[in-house]
């Protein structure tokens, strides 16, 4: 917005992703309309009650009972605020979460108290995450043990990662350089301790970097790790051996998913894997479900939950005999065939 | 707190009411009160039902056949007679009969023992089947598929459980309703506590009867 | 605006003195003795859970270890929120407060169950020795007040002893309000019809529907939470199939119009100071008693805005931001109204005044910055951090305890017959008020600007501002202790209390100060609107 040139904003932290900008907006217009109202109703008090103080003698008290006029003004024109409100935060809450097109997909799991990345080669970090500037990236998340939550104050976003479940956020960053990412719900001794830091590099060093696990000269200067001396390779990575749709497909060979399942468009036993996944597929019991990572994993874990119409329900569940990682490979895989 | 002597027939009413029949109101009032809050605690097992039925539809299906309909739908009938003999109990009070009361509160507490027997004998028959809930759930024993099964014995147990609490509670109540018909402290003007035992007993078996076909007689 | 027996001066015999020993008050049925002890019980835990608070305060002197470890650390700010929320607040006002009140303000005898009143407080004793012998005895709590799953179902401490407590004191929350909501239906004052109430009451009675209603789902929570560790059914558990955010629905299901348990009562006080120092019938009698019922009602359909960034369905996020912000209406009149209300009044600025009108000062604070919470967007990015801790402290603290110190400073003459020193109450009231602030403003800054909640170790860019924060809180724990010093010196050494020493005119004024066992001697009829001030020359 044209005004934010010359508007720094109520809250000094770097905008460095797309929605920043609209949340500080509301938020900022909450704040002044705060300070507003503040400033209005203190005034008020005070000014009563220096006026009307019992020591200013010669005059009488009223004896008013009230005014509907008045409260109706003090009931229409909140109304009217809240309503704003509320639709101006639902409709950049809506933006936020409408999921992009081919984002850059980036796997998270939470664990008591670290942060680990998986990116689509297989690349893994450990508590610290690359992104492309400028670019769709979607972080799907779980948590193997307890509720955390991913919060990155420079982006102004924060997701619960729950276990049993995936969660995503969304966004595109707009500035290079180091974010702080925090873990916000509360996870036991260290949950303060559970911090990761989000690079955000130009989108030719991100990919020579999970490509290479190599760092440009560039890129180390502009987010900051020349002068801090930071090596290339965090702790906790490890290089690609395998992308993970290739770990996928590994996966569905070795644990026997094709006794059942084709990758080439054909029904077997099994509904066939190929271009299913966003698909909206009807369900034995006529309801429709959209096919996305959690629907997957749902139907690894507990297959005879929502069965797709037209097959029997001779799927044996897989709990306890994958683990997120490998859920996540499996994921990746069907998400390939395209 | 004293107890004055005075208004209608000679009972003794709390001082700060003015009346017996104020009184009276109050705690009947008051009762219904506390009948809402048991409503509002079992509301958050029924809740906890109907999501994780919504969630495993054929898995509460599966699991609802280890249930022994016939065992359960006997104690349904004894918990009705019950609730039967409750009132007549009440009705017996409201006309001096204190005697005849006194029968029909015995047999209210009798169905109430079948029904607590009943459920011990189901009770073991699901420890011995391994249809325990959570952790404790032994598919081996007993051959369900489904590898959710072990939710919807918490749920049984949970909501079956708290109703027992509530039954021997009220037992507890109906014995000492049963001591003071039988010391013949009530009489067709003051009879009310009868009556409030009465309308927590008869909660009692309602709740039963929304449990008997939600968990005994699904699909 | 009733008439009633002409008091005996002198010294008369009352709920006090009329029988004496430590066992006179433990078999008491008299609700103004069953109000006292709650008040000494609540103040003792609000004691503690305030050294507690210090002590959180003193560790963020520094971002790393400075008085305490990580574990301790965890089970202090767990303890400070379940003994300020279970302990203190809920039973604050209502059922100390509100049990000396009620049947005073009602023109009657004593609440409608006497003897459920006195086991309500005993519940509460046994339910609050549960949580402490689970800190002395036991290994304390670290899960937060929240008890969030699956953490509570993991963690070693003992969450289910703290969590017994809980489901236990609920009990007696059930049973104050449900003594209430019957004491107001069938035992007013002849002519005490629903709209010559005091607004107190009204508040009152929102309150305990909220109690009735509200507090057996939290009963089946915890009692579900407390089968999830010793038998581990597995309805909140991931690992046995249950579902962890289902416990959140549970949980705020209760713990959101709780909130509001914590309030109303709160509001109640407010409305009675005002007219009586302003000295003019409260505007919109009307309008303050039905957003009461209004706030209590909305208060059931909004506690999943607690969870907008759960993983709840885009759907609930709508619906509950929707009703959230609507809850701010009903508040807004209120505010309004007690602003219009001074307006051509006769103003004094007693210490029972001055706190009012911080009340609708920290109150405003504390309801403008939940609509930063209740926009969707906003709140992905403030929610869990310092600004919510910030946003609820303004509103419990900056509502609830700031209001129940101007009530105490009200009723106080009324409770021991006895005024408290008016310049040091003032010197009191400073402290908190202004200690208050450098408390909690800095709280706001540092959640906008991403500091999270319950963090041991914290970013150091925030140091500068936890020390701000740490300072204040010796300020208002200065406040705190004049304030206890001076009534608990008044109320055995302080100027004797006529019946009405602030010209009020609700019920309660009209007896003795302090009143005697049966309260009224000829029963009162009431015949008027409560805040019957006619004009009068100043």
């Amino acid at each position: 917005m044209f005004w934010h040139k010359a508007y720094a904003g109520t809250i000094s932290l770097p905008q460095a992703a797309t929605n920043a900008v609209r949340i500080d907006a509301l938020h900022d217009f909450l704040w002044w309309m705060s300070v507003f109202f503040l400033a209005l109703i203190t005034f008020a008090t005070l000014y009563f009650a220096w006026k009307y103080h019992r020591s200013k003698k010669g005059r009488e008290t009223a004896y008013i009972l009230g005014s509907h006029t008045l409260e109706a003004i003090w009931t229409i024109i909140p109304l009217i605020l809240m309503l704003v409100i509320f639709a101006w935060g639902y409709r950049d809450y809506l933006w936020l979460r409408t999921e992009p097109q081919n984002p850059v997909e980036i796997n998270v799991i939470g664990r008591q108290w670290l942060w680990n990345f998986e990116y689509p080669n297989g690349r893994k970090t450990m508590n610290e995450v690359y992104v492309p500037k400028g670019k769709a990236v979607k972080m799907i998340m779980t948590s193997e043990d307890v509720l955390h939550s991913f919060y990155v104050p420079n982006f102004r976003l924060k997701q619960d990662v729950v276990p049993g479940m995936y969660t995503y956020i969304a966004f595109e960053a707009t500035l290079t350089g180091e974010h702080p990412v925090y873990c916000a719900e509360y996870c036991g001794t260290s949950h303060s301790d559970m911090l990761a830091k989000l690079f955000v590099l130009e989108p030719k060093d991100y990919d020579e970097w999970l490509e290479t696990g190599k760092l440009s000269a560039a890129a180390k200067n502009y987010i900051g790790a020349a002068a801090k001396g930071k090596p290339d390779q965090p702790k906790g990575s490890a290089a690609p051996t395998q992308s993970l749709a290739d770990r996928g497909k590994e996966l569905f060979n070795s644990k026997g998913c094709f006794a059942c399942h084709t990758a080439d468009g054909t029904p077997k036993v099994g509904p066939t894997l190929k271009g299913v996944f966003g698909k909206t597929e009807e369900l034995a019991d006529g309801s429709t479900v959209k096919i996305d990572e959690n629907y997957i994993r749902e139907s690894l874990m507990e297959p005879q939950k929502r069965i797709t119409k037209g097959f029997p329900p001779s799927m044996p569940p897989f709990k306890g005999l994958l683990s997120d990682e490998e859920v996540n490979a499996l994921i990746a895989y069907i998400k390939s065939l395209k | 707190m004293s107890h004055h002597t005075s208004g209608h027939g000679g009972h003794a009413f709390a001082h700060h009411f003015e009346s017996a029949e104020q009184e009276f109101e109050t705690s009947k009032f008051g009762m219904w009160l506390f009948l809402v809050t048991e409503i509002m605690l079992f509301g958050g097992l029924f809740v906890a039902y109907i999501i994780f039925r919504g969630m495993y539809p054929e898995m509460f299906v599966e699991a609802h056949h280890h249930l022994d309909k016939v065992m359960g739908g006997v104690n349904t009938l004894v918990l009705i007679c019950s609730s039967l003999t409750m009132a007549l109990a009440i009705g017996m009070v409201q006309r001096n009969n204190n005697k005849k009361a006194s029968m029909y509160l015995v047999a209210t507490l009798l169905f109430a023992a079948m029904f607590l027997v009943i459920k011990y004998f189901e009770y073991s028959h699901k420890f011995h089947d391994g249809l325990l809930p959570g952790a404790h759930f032994d598919a081996a024993k007993n051959g369900i598929q489904h590898p959710k099964a072990d939710l919807f014995f918490s749920i049984y147990f949970l909501m079956t459980g708290l109703h027992g609490v509530h039954v021997l509670i009220g037992m507890g109540l109906i014995g000492w309703m049963l001591k003071r018909t039988m010391s013949n402290e009530f009489s067709s003007q003051y009879f009310f506590p009868v009556e409030l035992v009465g309308l927590y007993w008869h909660l009692v078996d309602l709740i039963w009867i929304y449990l008997f076909p939600l968990l005994y007689l699904i699909g | 605006m009733a008439t009633t027996h002409e008091a005996a001066h002198g010294n008369h015999a009352n709920y006090l003195n009329e029988s004496k020993g430590i066992w006179s008050w433990m078999v008491t049925l008299d609700h103004k003795r069953i109000g006292v002890m709650y008040l000494w019980t609540t103040m003792i835990f609000f004691t503690i859970a305030g050294f507690l608070a210090l002590a959180l305060r003193l560790e963020h002197w520094g971002p790393t270890q400075n008085i305490m470890g990580a574990d301790t650390y965890n089970k202090v700010f767990t303890l400070h929120g379940a003994i300020m929320v279970f302990m203190f607040i809920i039973p604050s006002i209502p059922a100390a407060l509100g049990n000396f009140l009620l049947p005073l303000m009602l023109g009657t005898k004593d609440v409608a169950f006497p003897r459920l009143n006195l086991a309500s407080y005993y519940v509460f004793l046994v339910g609050a020795a549960m949580t402490v012998g689970a800190i002395l005895f036991g290994n304390s709590v670290d899960t937060g007040w929240t008890f969030y799953t699956p953490y509570s179902i993991k963690s070693g401490s003992s969450v289910v002893l703290v969590v017994m407590g809980v489901f236990v004191m609920g009990f007696s929350s059930i049973f104050t309000g449900l003594n209430f909501i019957a004491t107001i239906h069938k035992l007013r004052a002849p002519g005490m019809t629903f709209h010559r109430m005091p607004l107190f009451i009204w508040a009152t009675y929102a309150t305990s529907i909220l109690q009735v209603l509200a507090t057996p789902v939290i009963g089946i929570t915890m009692f579900l939470l407390m089968m999830e560790r010793v038998l581990h059914v597995g309805i909140f558990d991931p690992k046995l199939g249950g579902d962890p955010v289902l416990f959140q629905h549970f949980f705020w299901f209760y713990s959101h119009p709780a909130v509001y348990i914590m309030i109303l009562p709160g509001m109640g006080i407010v409305s009675e100071i005002i007219a009586t120092f302003s000295r003019k019938p409260i505007f919109g009698y009307r309008a303050i008693a039905y957003s009461s019922l209004a706030i209590a009602g909305i208060s059931f359909l909004v506690w999943g805005h607690h969870m907008f960034t759960s993983g709840q369905s885009d759907f609930s996020n709508f619906l509950f931001s929707l009703l959230t912000v609507l809850v701010a209406v009903p508040t807004a009149i209120k505010i309004f109204n007690w602003t219009a209300t001074l307006y051509k009044g006769s103003i004094k600025l007693d210490v029972p005044m001055l706190y009012a009108l911080s009340f609708i000062f920290l109150f405003t604070i504390g309801g403008l910055t939940g609509l930063f919470l209740a926009a969707l967007s906003v709140d992905v990015h403030l929610h869990d951090t310092y600004f919510v801790v910030a946003h609820f402290h303004y509103v419990m603290m900056g509502g609830t305890v700031i209001a129940l110190l101007g009530g105490l400073h009200y009723w106080w003459p009324k409770m021991f017959g006895r005024m408290y020193p008016e310049s040091i109450g003032r010197v009191g009231w400073a402290c908190v008020f202004f200690g208050f602030n450098l408390l909690f403003l800095p709280q706001f800054w540092m959640g906008s600007h991403g500091m999270p909640r319950r963090y041991y170790n914290y970013p150091a860019e925030f140091t500068l501002s936890h020390q701000i924060s740490t300072v204040g809180s010796w300020l208002v724990a200065l406040g705190f202790l004049i304030h206890f010093a001076s009534l608990l010196w008044a109320s055995k050494y302080g100027k004797k209390a006529s019946e009405n020493p602030w010209g009020a005119k609700t019920l309660e004024w009209t007896v003795e100060s302090p009143p005697t066992l049966h309260n009224f001697h000829t029963m009162p009829t009431v015949n008027s609107f409560p805040y019957e001030y006619k004009p009068e020359k100043v």
